[in-house]
């Protein structure tokens, strides 16, 4: 195999490893985030490149080009970009609000404070 | 950062510039790279900079948080609209064929329309978000003040 | 105009209406138009599910031949999804309506919005053939859930919504490797010609590992135990119409897609070439009999359903391992029998929420005295989680054991059995609490909830013993489904 072909995957996969060690070991919620989009920027990685034909044009219409890449990857990613940018800013939103009920935003000082005590309903013992 | 001289006079004279390109990258997405999403967030950045130099009152009395939220919903209200015409008309969802005789300018037209739905949501939403992010720190007692952070 | 051009509407109408619905005032303008909305999605959906179970129906959007535009397909497992789910959201808005003026008093119109994103998403990954569509899809049901629980009253619900958040792009970008991988392997993302082309590339490791993401990815959504942290959590937190309908669709529709890859796009053969079938018969097993001892001492009842819920799921995926006709069948029929019970569960806890605004276990004590016909719907919809005859639950266990035993599998059919057991206790507990216990004396008299929650609960009352009872509809549209999944059959 040539392993220099590879090149674009050596890259996705070792992007790809960063941003999921960051999403699983950082207790930091913004770094939680980073490390998400970091993960998923990779992937884009990895469909762009696969779209490109060796010796293929940019994907317009010219006269005398035979060969084009493929431009599907591209508004297919384009459509991923848009819901990453989404689930950051809802991922976000959710972590500044999270700053505001808490006080932190390092998710391991942080429980599911499932006995009803935070809303004052507990009347039970 | 109002008061400094080159960042002023720099946004000044890249402002129009980026929405101008804005414009260019939407109104030319039907033949060549670009359209909706990428034109819209242009669009939005030229608006953050403008808030970043000017602050959130002087960017926000150019287009009202009201009017970005209707916005947001107007533009994939007209994509959808788009998209029906092409069923009333007697093809399928997002059919452009039947809109107009001539098939190439059809589709020239329909895509047109429906990536000015996307330009307008993707736009309104990226400030709506930029709003919403930059309101939060006034809620926590500390007004934006964009001169603290240059 | 024929029923399949009306077909993409019980996705669009609902996609259509949420930004509408997002501008609209007040509270009843929203709901009104969201109502409206669902009960025309319903509608086209039950008209679907008759002509998709003769034949496929294939729609290509902007009138782009497949495999190039996207198409949606319908055949007899997706219209009976789709239809399932569109329904549930007929009967649960209405149970909502006061619950949501009680837990998310103002910017009611945002809210039936994101509702009704969330409707349509789950709606677009049961009806579409492509597999990208699936994951756009998947995203914007997601991201409407996260906001949808973020709702949640106490703050502990954004803390879930977070988790649920990182947990849930995770998996949808486990999937998206999946699906890049696919398309890199054989260059289409349509899945009837990814189903054509697979099998000529499937000695891969491409494929191999595409397959292996794609299974995590979604094992990820469906909370198949032991990606299920993120459920108990979101579904305790989250408001409780909003639990009412996630637990009722959005895992089902997780296990749909992935029924739908592993058996129609990459073919029994591969799956069974891969550990497909060891997988899920363990982690179902694990999955069942860890979720359900977990339900039995959690501290509050909409957690211990929870559980409860991660169980049932364990016993779709011990139904899916068996990959026999009856097996399928039996997991689809339990995706739609759950939905009725776990349904009703999650409605009569959220009605003792709406008037006790608590469901500590403890706090139900002496309930049935104040609130009869509540507690008396939540014990009946527990008869059918526990799979007593005549009931909904009874027909979806009796079909698994029958698929065990057919495989002579009989593991499976003692794990079910202790199962029931389980559900007997933790279901036993709130009954008990409820019918044996003295109310407290401090507690302020409090009065059984109004038509608008009771009607949906007792409509899906009805629907448990209308199930128990007649299976035409369930067992039979269920069992072509899982003809079609199998690739046998007419």
């Amino acid at each position: 195999m040539d392993l220099l072909g590879h090149y674009n995957y050596y890259v996705v996969v070792v992007l790809m490893m960063i941003g999921f060690y960051s999403v699983i070991a950082r207790g930091n919620m913004a770094k939680k985030i980073m490390g998400l989009n970091l993960f998923q920027t990779s992937v884009f990685i990895m469909f762009i490149s696969a779209g490109k034909v060796i010796g293929g044009s940019t994907p317009i219409y010219q006269k005398g080009v035979e060969l084009y890449s493929n431009p599907l990857p591209h508004v297919l990613i384009l459509t991923a970009i848009v819901v990453g940018v989404a689930t950051t800013a809802v991922g976000l939103a959710l972590t500044v609000r999270i700053r505001e009920a808490y006080g932190s935003i390092e998710d391991d000082d942080l429980i599911e404070d499932d006995g009803e005590d935070a809303d004052g309903h507990g009347n039970g013992q | 950062m109002r008061e400094n001289g080159i960042l002023r006079i720099i946004a000044r004279f890249l402002i129009p510039l980026i929405m101008l390109f804005a414009l260019y990258v939407q109104f030319h997405g039907d033949y060549s790279p670009g359209g909706g999403f990428q034109a819209g967030v242009m669009f939005a950045a030229a608006w953050i900079l403008f808030v970043l130099i000017y602050g959130l009152e002087a960017g926000l009395a150019v287009i009202p948080e009201r009017a970005m939220f209707v916005l947001s919903a107007a533009g994939s209200l007209l994509y959808a609209l788009i998209g029906l015409l092409g069923v009333m008309l007697g093809g399928r969802f997002l059919d452009f064929y039947p809109l107009l005789d001539d098939p190439q300018a059809a589709q020239q037209a329909g895509i047109i329309l429906v990536e000015f739905g996307v330009g307008v949501t993707v736009a309104s939403v990226v400030m709506l978000i930029f709003t919403m992010f930059a309101r939060r720190r006034g809620d926590l007692g500390q007004a934006w003040h964009p001169e603290e952070h240059d | 105009m024929t029923i399949l051009e009306w077909m993409p509407f019980s996705v669009l109408v609902p996609l259509i209406a949420a930004p509408l619905c997002a501008l609209l005032p007040g509270r009843v303008m929203p709901w009104s138009l969201a109502m409206l909305a669902v009960i025309a999605s319903a509608a086209i959906s039950a008209l679907v599910l008759p002509a998709a179970v003769d034949e496929p129906l294939r729609y290509a959007f902007g009138n782009w031949p497949p495999p190039f535009g996207i198409e949606y397909y319908v055949d007899a497992v997706n219209a009976f999804l789709a239809l399932l789910i569109s329904a549930m959201a007929v009967v649960i808005l209405p149970w909502a309506r006061k619950s949501v003026n009680q837990e998310v008093p103002e910017r009611q119109g945002p809210f039936y919005a994101l509702f009704l994103l969330a409707m349509s998403g789950l709606m677009g990954i049961t009806l579409t053939g492509d597999a990208f569509n699936v994951f756009v899809f998947l995203e914007i049901s997601s991201l409407s859930t996260y906001a949808l629980i973020a709702h949640g009253q106490r703050r502990a619900a954004l803390l879930a919504s977070f988790r649920y958040l990182i947990m849930g792009t995770l998996g949808a970008t486990f999937y998206l490797i999946g699906i890049g991988l696919l398309y890199i392997a054989t260059g289409t993302l349509n899945m009837a010609d990814l189903a054509e082309r697979v099998p000529e590339v499937s000695d891969t490791r491409a494929v191999r590992a595409a397959f292996g993401f794609i299974v995590v990815g979604i094992g990820l959504k469906l909370a198949l135990f032991p990606l299920h942290r993120w459920l108990p959590g979101a579904y305790a937190n989250a408001p409780s119409a909003v639990t009412v309908f996630i637990a009722a669709t959005a895992t089902k529709v997780a296990v749909y897609i992935l029924l739908r890859l592993v058996f129609t796009v990459f073919g029994v053969e591969f799956a069974l070439d891969m550990p497909y079938r060891e997988v899920f018969f363990t982690l179902g097993i694990i999955g069942i009999l860890f979720a359900s001892i977990s339900a039995i001492d959690q501290p509050t009842a909409k957690r211990m359903l929870a559980y409860s819920s991660v169980a049932q799921i364990g016993y779709i995926a011990l139904a899916i391992s068996l990959v026999s006709v009856e097996g399928l069948a039996a997991g689809l029929v339990h995706i739609f029998n759950h939905a009725l019970m776990k349904g009703a569960l999650f409605m009569a806890v959220g009605a003792v929420i709406y008037r006790l605004g608590t469901n500590r276990v403890e706090d139900f004590a002496g309930l049935a005295k104040s609130m009869p016909w509540t507690m008396l719907a939540f014990v009946l919809a527990g008869l059918s989680l526990i799979g007593v005859p005549l009931t909904a639950g009874f027909i979806s266990k009796w079909a698994l054991i029958q698929a065990a035993i057919a495989q002579d599998n009989w593991v499976a059919v003692a794990v079910v059995l202790v199962g029931s057991l389980l559900a007997v206790i933790y279901i036993g507990r709130i009954a008990e609490a409820a019918y044996l216990r003295p109310a407290p004396e401090n507690r302020a008299p409090i009065r059984e909830v109004g038509p608008w929650m009771m009607v949906p609960l007792w409509l899906l009352i009805a629907a448990n013993f209308w199930f128990g009872i007649d299976t035409s509809l369930t067992l039979d549209t269920a069992t072509r489904g899982a003809e079609v999944l199998m690739g046998v059959g007419p």
